[in-house]
């Protein structure tokens, strides 16, 4: 089967709604099927990748660890917006750190995400083959 | 084909129309359903914008879904096209991808 470009794009904050989990979900599910998955964070959806999440004192579960581990589904291409993470005062330091290593660069670990302007984005958004929506 | 996005909150209430203007690339064409075609009527705040994004997009709104909501033909903003569902459907096949904002 050939496989496809799917772009997860994800515009919600993590823990007010199903969304941010069940995309993960379905990323993870995506990856397995050895599609050719990529994700972007788009508006809110940028503050799923904060640091420090901490869902302990609400009771609901904190699934931002398993952001850390796409890099081993192979999910390798986060895009984050550049104009969404400015417009909340947010640099690629207040993200998480995710990595993946290079089968042809003699597996080196090397940086997931990418910033990128709308631009830029919007050639991503039209260059893929299926599009979902979180 | 490009993309086809097809936009279905308010402009009011989220701010899909917003991002949607600002991922879509030239030649991409826009859809309103549902509470999105409120950004269609004339007389919006938000109608200046549609005039601009107008220049880089055909611009089309769900008919039935305009006249639910007590909101006439004549009070849309000229150069949107209106389609009824058999209209939907056949953008839906012209185009190659669908983008539906949440």
């Amino acid at each position: 089967m050939a496989s496809k470009k799917f772009l997860y794009i994800n515009r919600k904050p993590p823990h007010g709604t199903i969304y941010a989990q069940e995309s993960l979900e379905v990323v993870l599910i995506g990856a397995a099927f050895e599609q050719d998955v990529s994700l972007a964070f788009v508006d809110d959806g940028v503050y799923q990748l904060l640091r420090d999440q901490d869902t302990s004192a609400i009771g609901s579960k904190n699934f931002a660890p398993t952001f850390g581990a796409l890099g081993d589904y192979d999910v390798s291409k986060i895009y984050v917006e550049r104009e969404s993470l400015e417009l909340r005062g947010l640099t690629k330091d207040d993200l998480m750190p995710l990595t993946y290593e290079d089968e042809d660069d003699d597996w080196a670990e090397k940086d997931s995400i990418r910033v990128v302007g709308s631009e830029e984005l919007a050639e991503i958004l039209e260059q893929q083959d299926v599009l979902l929506n979180f | 084909m490009p993309v086809l996005h097809i936009i279905n909150k308010s402009p009011y209430e989220r701010n899909s129309l917003d991002t949607c203007l600002r991922l879509a690339r030239d030649g991409a064409a826009i859809l309103l359903i549902e509470d999105g075609i409120y950004a269609a009527r004339k007389n919006a705040t938000d109608a200046e914008k549609m005039n601009s994004a107008l220049e880089k997009h055909k611009i089309f709104a769900l008919e039935p879904d305009l006249q639910a909501r007590g909101i006439d033909a004549k009070d849309t903003i000229d150069g949107i096209s209106l389609v009824d569902y058999d209209g939907f459907v056949e953008l839906a096949t012209e185009y190659d991808k669908l983008q539906s904002w949440l």
